[in-house]
């Protein structure tokens, strides 16, 4: 029994080992992709190197790499059961976080979301008056006693064994409910807008652990990658972090890692003072919390060089003055 | 069937507007399809660009839809257990009121449920929620309480109207196509006033009216839970089923006040729906008054007083002049000072003053569902941050104000086209008087 305990664990570090890799992969990727939207596309002209499978090391131009996102196929039933053995937890440090927003450029190449939708958000918390301001990336809770999933009337978002709330959107009426049931204003709305899924997307459309392609008139949301996950590797905030903010890991092994950390996840939160962001509503959140002490950048940093728009989403904490 | 010369008196008396449309009717038909057009209009862009098309977004999922539901939910459930009230405490003056008041509660429970419609995202799976049913969730609570109380109000509907369908079948008064009379015939069950007929019929009434009373209590407070199960501030509320209850059968009372004016103005009725008739009803109207008064005062009182934070952002925006605390004053003004003060002086109790009072009151109440459903959406838990700015305020669109205005269209057309069907006044109530 310990063997295989130990085997698991052997098996996770190792995959942990590829999710650093792929981290590396990952950021070249979504920052070529981040880079090639919008105006930006004119003046991408940057290089990347890449190494080709023979072994050679090429120059190409970031403009014409595309994010491939491969999914393994999986049934009903496995995608409603979650994987055996399981139990995603996540562990985000505030004091490393500075706003960068490649959890949030990440997660949306990762889902294919219109560039104005965020199912990850970074929130600048002030807890008082007085309080020092810090920045708080907000992902979903998956809380094992959820509100949402008590209040779907069609059983289309649904609490697996592995710990993950998902949502079926070929399953969901649309009525919105568990967007009010939501305490922490995860859930997002397709409200109508288009989204481009690449033809080559290689996935079974109606497979609610990739959540793409997202259906109008349905609720969508923050799903840890399961499709990741599953293959062994990491949720894409995880990888695009430039700060190792995110340490994600399965609790029943007691292991979490941010791609270039690994790290128990019980010492992680017994050490920095985990807690969970309104613990006393009862929902049981699956994402922990480390306290931004000894942060590692001025908060400021993650303001400064924002652009205008997306400063003025944060005007009512008031960093300017 | 026996018809009694009063009887027959009523029913010429009708017989003009029962027979056929007449012009006035036929513009009043026109104007209203022409509105419900304007909102079929909405509807199909709605469909085809999908709910973009709302004022709707990611904090306030819920609009202007929400809102004409909870309002036409209530008056129907208002005129049902009024309705059922006076029915089986056989109250003396009820007699030219009853019509009014199942008529009421059966259009408004058609229109309600159509606002639900318009709110889901895909109605085209709408059938998942009987098929995929989850008992846990409070909207199947509520699918299977609007169904029940749909099937109720029809049958107590119908039992009220079985008797008139016997005599339009047998009266000679009455010119009626012979479609018509079929019609009738059929809908009469072969009623004939047979001793044992009248007694099946007037147990089976006293019963319909019987259940439908604990039933409005039962589904009404169902439909409050959508909210007070939320872990919502100005939403997760324990009075939240009693206060919709009582708001419900409030807002019922004052909307049969309304079109018992509307129908003695039109129909020349003041023989039937007398003065003391309006005088009646704006007692119950300040009893009601009262009681929403007290709810309403209890409710914001507590959650001010307690000073939790969510609970005072939101009572900030109820009270602050520059977010929602003109339509707060309005709607407390409305719906509880002015049916009281009215009612409370006899002098101001004049039909025209109780049925002004009414319709502020009604409106006030509009406003009310209003300010529960959006200045709630509009305060989550979490600041609303590091979202569109278009995302942090509510304002409807003309597509939700045109199917807001073809839902009131189709509520007075429907009533047009059942006041051609039936008479609004219960010819068969009148029988007992000849003995």
């Amino acid at each position: 029994m310990s063997e295989l305990q130990n085997n698991n664990r052997r098996d996770f570090l190792k995959k942990g080992a590829w999710g650093v890799t792929l981290a590396a992969w990952g950021q070249l990727v979504f920052s070529c992709s981040s880079g090639e939207e919008g105006e930006a596309a004119a003046e991408a002209t940057d290089t990347v190197k890449l190494l080709t499978p023979d072994g050679e090391l090429v120059e190409v131009d970031s403009k014409h790499l595309k994010h491939i996102h491969k999914v393994k196929k999986i049934s009903q039933q496995q995608a409603r059961a979650g994987i055996p053995g399981k139990k995603f937890v996540m562990a985000i440090d505030l004091a490393r976080c500075n706003n960068a927003r490649k959890c949030i450029t990440a997660c949306q190449a990762m889902h294919h979301l219109p560039s104005e939708k965020e199912w990850v958000t970074v929130k600048l918390m002030k807890d008082s008056k007085d309080g020092a301001p810090y920045w708080f990336p907000k992902t979903c809770f998956h809380c094992d006693n959820p509100p949402c999933v008590k209040v779907c009337p069609v059983n289309a978002t649904y609490k697996r064994q592995d710990g993950l709330v998902l949502i079926d959107s070929e399953r969901c009426i649309g009525c919105k409910f568990c967007m009010t049931a939501c305490p922490y204003s995860t859930r997002t709305f397709n409200w109508g807008e288009k989204e481009e899924v690449p033809e080559d997307f290689a996935t079974h459309p109606d497979n609610p652990e990739t959540s793409v392609p997202s259906r109008p008139g349905t609720v969508e949301k923050c799903d840890f990658c399961p499709d990741m996950v599953r293959m062994g590797k990491l949720p894409d905030c995880v990888t695009a972090c430039p700060n190792g903010v995110f340490y994600f890991g399965d609790q029943n092994e007691d292991v979490v890692t941010n791609g270039s950390e690994t790290v128990r996840f019980s010492q992680l939160i017994k050490d920095r003072s985990g807690y969970r962001y309104m613990e006393d509503l009862g929902t049981e959140p699956r994402v922990w919390y480390l306290p931004p002490r000894d942060r590692i950048f001025p908060v400021e940093r993650g303001y400064e060089s924002l652009p205008e728009e997306i400063k003025e989403r944060y005007k009512d904490v008031g960093l300017d003055g | 069937m026996d018809i009694s010369k009063k009887q027959t008196a009523i029913l010429e008396k009708f017989a003009p507007y029962i027979e056929r449309f007449d012009t006035k009717s036929r513009v009043w038909i026109g104007l209203l399809l022409a509105v419900i057009a304007v909102g079929l209009y909405a509807l199909i862009l709605q469909i085809v660009e999908g709910h973009i098309v709302t004022g709707m977004r990611d904090n306030v999922v819920w609009g202007l839809y929400i809102v004409n539901f909870i309002f036409f939910i209530g008056i129907s459930y208002g005129g049902a257990i009024l309705a059922g009230i006076l029915h089986l405490f056989k109250v003396p003056w009820r007699r030219p009121i009853m019509r009014i008041a199942v008529l009421t509660a059966f259009i408004s429970a058609l229109i309600g449920p159509i606002f639900i419609i318009l709110c889901i995202g895909r109605f085209d799976r709408l059938h998942f929620l009987l098929i995929h049913a989850r008992l846990q969730s409070p909207i199947f609570w509520d699918v299977v309480a609007i169904s029940t109380y749909l099937a109720g109000a029809v049958l107590f509907m119908y039992l009220l109207m079985i008797k008139d369908f016997a005599i339009y079948r047998d009266s000679e008064v009455l010119d009626l196509p012979p479609w018509r009379k079929k019609l009738y015939t059929a809908l009469a069950l072969n009623y004939q006033g047979t001793e044992s007929q009248i007694k099946q019929l007037a147990i089976s009434k006293n019963l319909i009216a019987l259940i439908m009373i604990p039933m409005v209590v039962v589904v009404s407070s169902v439909l409050s839970w959508i909210f007070g199960m939320t872990l919502r501030p100005g939403w997760h509320s324990t009075i939240f089923g009693p206060y919709f209850v009582l708001a419900a059968i409030y807002s019922g009372a004052g909307s049969i006040v309304i079109l018992m004016w509307i129908f003695r103005k039109a129909y020349q009725l003041e023989n039937y729906l007398t003065d003391k008739h309006f005088a009646y009803m704006g007692y119950i109207l300040l009893a009601l008054g009262a009681g929403y008064g007290y709810f309403t005062f209890s409710e914001y009182l507590t959650s001010w007083f307690g000073s939790e934070r969510w609970d005072e952002e939101v009572i900030d925006k109820l009270f602050s002049p520059s977010e929602y605390g003109w339509w707060f004053l309005i709607s407390n003004v409305f719906a509880i000072v002015i049916p009281i003060v009215v009612v409370a002086f006899k002098k101001l109790r004049t039909p025209n003053l109780v049925t002004l009072a009414a319709l502020l009151m009604v409106f006030g109440m509009w406003i009310k569902r209003y300010l529960i459903v959006v200045p709630t959406l509009e305060t989550p838990l979490l600041p609303i941050q590091d979202t569109r700015p278009e995302y942090i305020h509510y304002s409807a669109t003309w597509v939700e104000w045109a199917l807001t205005f073809a839902g009131f269209a189709t509520f007075i057309l429907f009533f047009i086209i059942m006041a051609k069907l039936v008479t609004i006044v219960t010819v068969s109530d009148y029988a007992e008087e000849k003995k």
